[in-house]
């Protein structure tokens, strides 16, 4: 079973300190690897404008690294910032990656005539380039994400190690949202893109357990023939396709995520108030109901962070925190670790109904129920 | 003596062992009570009597001589109007199990005299063929155990429904739903149908039976069973009632009963479940339904509009219609239009090499809510033996094929697809039912399965019984003579009805706990799918497991 940490804090800390929550949750896991996604993210030595896309990723060779500078340059991306790791190679487990690619970027000039949505698709459509790049080349160059405020860093072995090997406890990276997921090596080959947390535009979930509806769900998603839904190394990957499709494609808000991936009984909603849009909702997005023991936790662009059990709920995660300081796991140990000084009688394990939310301000939880009315006018 | 000239042996007579089935008597047991020769539906038997001689030796007076008896016993008619079909009931009745049809594996004969007066051999039942289908030897091998362990089949809850009803993308549904335009109809269904047989087909007492059955399960037990009413309509009361929501009213090429339909609409306190427009039989594509005269009686004649006692038979396709196209377009938009666009109309096809395009067909019409494909191992109340025998095509691979089109198209939640024909025709039904669904079939309409298992149908694939056609049924599940189908108690066929999908339920959960599903029926989820045969897992495109 996977591990999974979150902290969310309005001060930026250090990955290292979810990671020594992983830790924590160490008993009976395997440690085959680690993930992990920060958002809110300060460098100690470069002064960092969030606006700026950060390449994240793995070369594996010089010729992919000239690769990758051609390709950026080619397009007009302008390097700022290029992160070295303070490698200790000896306790890294794969100690023979090139490099771990960390790399604030400029926007070609061209771009600041464009909309939103375009500059988010062609920052969408940059990744899936290097990424076909790499596969292209025998894997020699792996892209995790290519998005403004957030890194990625993923690796195979124990999650302290990991840190320990790129030197995260140096204090010169620090973030505001670190979402880690102690990977724990299951149906599908150890494959660095079927590491969590996933990510795309912006979005990024991770989960635990085993998602026995991953062929219907994937069937679906890859005939709608969107650019970003491809890929699927792990059965996991498509609870993040299926925010990223309610939130960007469907333009619903946060709460009907839940509604779609568990969506209630059809005698619960006879007696909800928008039961009837509901039901209609389930029916169009049968084939997006996820089936198995999973808890899932996710972040959004503005730092929302956010937790959901599957109906079964047999991995409850949990949440607990402070104003200010909020952290979600998947065992209680790991609240305790990121989060010590919190009232525990307020900590909280979602039920199979529950939507918990970390709004952006941090200062209190927002707890969802899908017995409550639906909040758009969709439903009407 | 009888000079042999005298004895008539012409050029169909037939000695009873060239039958395929061998009536065996035991003469020593028989009673001769005669209930076997009153049970048998086919008149097989016949009480004789013969003169015999006993053999007589009296030693002290060392002399021989002959007494003559006269022996009464059972004897097998030797017409093949009278063949036995090897139903068994005599055995039932039997008080001293002194009879019994034995199956004749040697050659016989009856196939080459079954044309007489010009008709080739027509009968009821399924293709004879035996042993296992192609379903049967599919496993569900995807067994949850690595980071989770299977679920718990007697303690989860299942989610087990499937929807009948075009299903919107979910961009559109949110578009109409925000700007108040219409939403197709949908129905919240378990997968597991009751097919088309038609009343008519069926005896009342049967139909009743399987209604009060389908009733129960809604009603009581909440499990929402449906029941589509096949060619012919259904009883005039039952359309004015509210059990008529469990009802898929069929409409095939003849239009038998659609008279009584429409004019109950005014009347009717519900909508039916939904409408079904048959184009095609999977055991008889190229022909329509075939009632025939021996089953048209009194009230069957009164509900269809026809004479009583002449063969009906419809025509293979819609007459007014140029094309399935065309029909399509025409009656699928006329019928949702006859129930006010709330009812889901959709059309049966058998399953054929262009299965495909019709389905694209539908996916382009609007208003088309499903399809279902009947394959060529689909029942039949009356068909040409050679139609039953060697005209269609198998469903697995038909509905996977139409499956793995509307996954290119990204549509497989659009249009749902129900498999027929041959589902549990070895007593497997929730394992080849659940196989099909895996395949990509949203649901499954059962005949043949149901008839056996909750009525008692005799019939098998090595020809025993099948004379559903002409209205003999020894059982009185496919008769219209009430002195057959008054042997068929209703309530018990309700009270067998429930027990079959009580028991569908649970296997169904014995099946999905495994596989770790318990949320959504796993339509599509062929990764849990092996067989041991290369050839056909490319095929299905599915595991080779061995
Ligand atoms: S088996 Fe059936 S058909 Fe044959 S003699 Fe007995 S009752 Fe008649
Ligand atoms: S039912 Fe049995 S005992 Fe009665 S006549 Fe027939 S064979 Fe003889």
């Amino acid at each position: 079973m996977c591990r999974l940490a979150l902290k969310s804090a309005d001060d930026p800390f250090s990955p290292y300190e979810v990671l020594t929550a992983m830790e924590a949750m160490r008993e009976g896991y395997d440690g085959s690897g680690l993930g992990l996604l920060l958002r809110g993210i300060s460098f100690e030595d470069f002064n960092y404008k969030p606006n700026r896309p950060i390449l994240s990723g793995i070369v594996q060779s010089e010729a992919a690294l000239h690769r990758l500078n051609k390709f950026m340059e080619d397009r007009g991306f302008e390097l700022r910032y290029d992160h070295e790791f303070d490698l200790d190679r000896r306790v890294l487990e794969v100690g023979d990656q090139y490099k771990y690619v960390i790399r604030v970027y400029r926007l070609p000039d061209d771009w600041s005539s464009k909309s939103e949505e375009e500059v988010e698709n062609l920052l969408m459509h940059t990744r899936l380039d290097l990424r076909r790049d790499g596969e292209e080349h025998d894997g020699d160059l792996t892209v995790f994400s290519f998005w403004p405020d957030v890194m990625m860093i993923k690796e195979v072995g124990w999650p302290l190690q990991v840190g320990d090997g790129l030197s995260l406890h140096d204090g010169r990276i620090k973030a505001r949202v670190v979402m880690a997921q102690g990977r724990q090596n299951t149906n599908y080959g150890i494959n660095l893109y079927a590491c969590h947390p996933f990510f795309i535009q912006g979005i990024s979930t991770m989960t635990n357990g085993e998602n026995t509806a991953f062929v219907p769900i994937r069937d679906w998603l890859l005939g709608l023939h969107k650019p970003g839904y491809q890929g699927y190394q792990s059965d996991s990957e498509v609870f993040t396709h299926i925010l990223h499709y309610t939130l960007k494609e469907l333009k619903l808000p946060l709460q009907a995520y839940k509604h779609i991936i568990t969506p209630l009984k059809t005698e619960e909603l006879e007696k909800h108030p928008s039961g009837d849009f509901l039901r209609g909702l389930r029916d169009s997005c049968r084939r997006l109901i996820i089936d198995g023991p999973n808890c899932v936790i996710g972040t959004l662009s503005d730092e929302t962070c956010l937790m959901v059990m599957d109906h079964k709920k047999m991995r409850p995660g949990t949440v607990g925190g402070r104003p200010g300081c909020w952290a979600m796991a998947s065992e209680m140990c790991g609240v305790e670790s990121l989060v010590p000084d919190r009232d525990r009688s307020l900590d909280f394990q979602p039920m199979r109904e529950h939507t918990v939310i970390i709004p952006p301000d941090r200062k209190e939880l927002v707890i969802w129920s899908q017995f409550d009315p639906y909040p758009l006018a969709q439903a009407a | 003596m009888e000079s042999i000239r005298s004895i008539s042996v012409g050029p169909g007579s037939l000695t009873y062992t060239d039958f395929p089935w061998i009536i065996e008597h035991n003469e020593d047991r028989c009673v001769l009570c005669g209930k076997c020769a009153a049970v048998c539906p086919m008149e097989s038997l016949e009480l004789s009597y013969s003169r015999s001689r006993v053999p007589k030796l009296d030693i002290l007076k060392k002399k021989r001589q002959s007494e003559y008896k006269v022996v009464v016993g059972i004897r097998q008619k030797t017409d093949t109007a009278h063949r036995c079909v090897g139903c068994g009931m005599c055995s039932m009745v039997c008080p001293n199990a002194a009879i019994g049809p034995r199956y004749n594996d040697n050659e016989h004969r009856t196939v080459f005299f079954a044309d007489k007066k010009g008709d080739p051999y027509k009968r009821g039942g399924r293709k004879n063929q035996p042993g296992p289908t192609l379903l049967d030897r599919i496993v569900f091998d995807r067994i949850s155990m690595l980071t989770d362990p299977a679920l718990d089949a007697g303690r989860h809850e299942f989610y087990m429904n499937t929807v009948l009803g075009r299903v919107l993308p979910p961009e559109e549904f949110l578009r109409r739903k925000q700007s108040g335009e219409w939403i197709p109809p949908t129905r919240e269904i378990f997968p597991f149908i009751i097919g088309g047989m038609s009343f008519g087909a069926l005896s009342p007492n049967m139909w009743l039976g399987m209604l009060q059955g389908v009733a129960y399960c809604n009603e009581v037990l909440g499990i929402p069973v449906v029941m589509s009413t096949g060619e012919g309509g259904c009883p005039p009361w039952v359309l004015r009632s509210p059990y008529l929501k469990y009802l898929i009213l069929q409409i095939a090429s003849g239009y038998f009963g659609w008279d009584e339909i429409i004019r109950a609409i005014p009347e009717m306190v519900c909508d039916p479940c939904a409408i079904e427009i048959k184009y095609g039989q999977g055991a008889k594509p190229g022909d329509g339904g075939l009632l025939m005269g021996f089953k048209v009686s009194k009230l069957i004649a009164r509900l269809r509009g026809v004479p009583q006692g002449v063969d009906l038979p419809s025509p293979p396709v819609h007459q007014t219609l140029y094309s399935i196209e065309e029909s399509v377009g025409k009656m699928i938009q006329s019928l949702s239009t006859l129930f006010g666009f709330r009812v889901p109309v959709y059309p049966k096809i058998s399953a054929t090499t262009s299965a495909k395009a019709v389905l694209n067909n539908l996916v382009r019409n609007p208003f088309a809510s499903g399809l279902c494909i009947d394959g060529l191992d689909a029942g039949t109340g009356a068909a040409y033996n050679v139609s039953m025998d060697a005209m269609g095509h198998p469903i697995a691979s038909n509905i996977r094929e139409c499956y793995l089109e509307l996954c290119k198209q990204g549509r497989q939640n659009e249009i749902p697809l129900f498999a027929a024909g041959g589902v549990g025709k070895n007593g497997n039904i929730t394992q080849n039912g659940m196989a099909l669904i895996m395949l990509g079939a949203s649901g499954i309409h059962v005949g043949r399965y149901i008839m056996q298992a909750a009525a008692g149908c005799l019939g098998n694939e090595k020809n025993r019984c099948n004379i559903c056609n002409i209205g003999l049924c020894p059982k009185g599940i496919t008769s219209q003579n009430p002195k057959l189908y008054r042997r068929l108690d209703p309530d018990q066929v309700a009270e067998r009805v429930v027990e079959v999908f009580l028991s569908i339920r649970t296997e169904m959960k014995k099946i999905m706990a495994p596989l770790g599903r318990s949320q959504s029926l796993p339509v599509g989820m062929s990764d849990a799918l092996g067989i041991a045969d290369a050839e056909v897992a490319k095929r299905l495109q599915i595991k080779y497991v061995c």
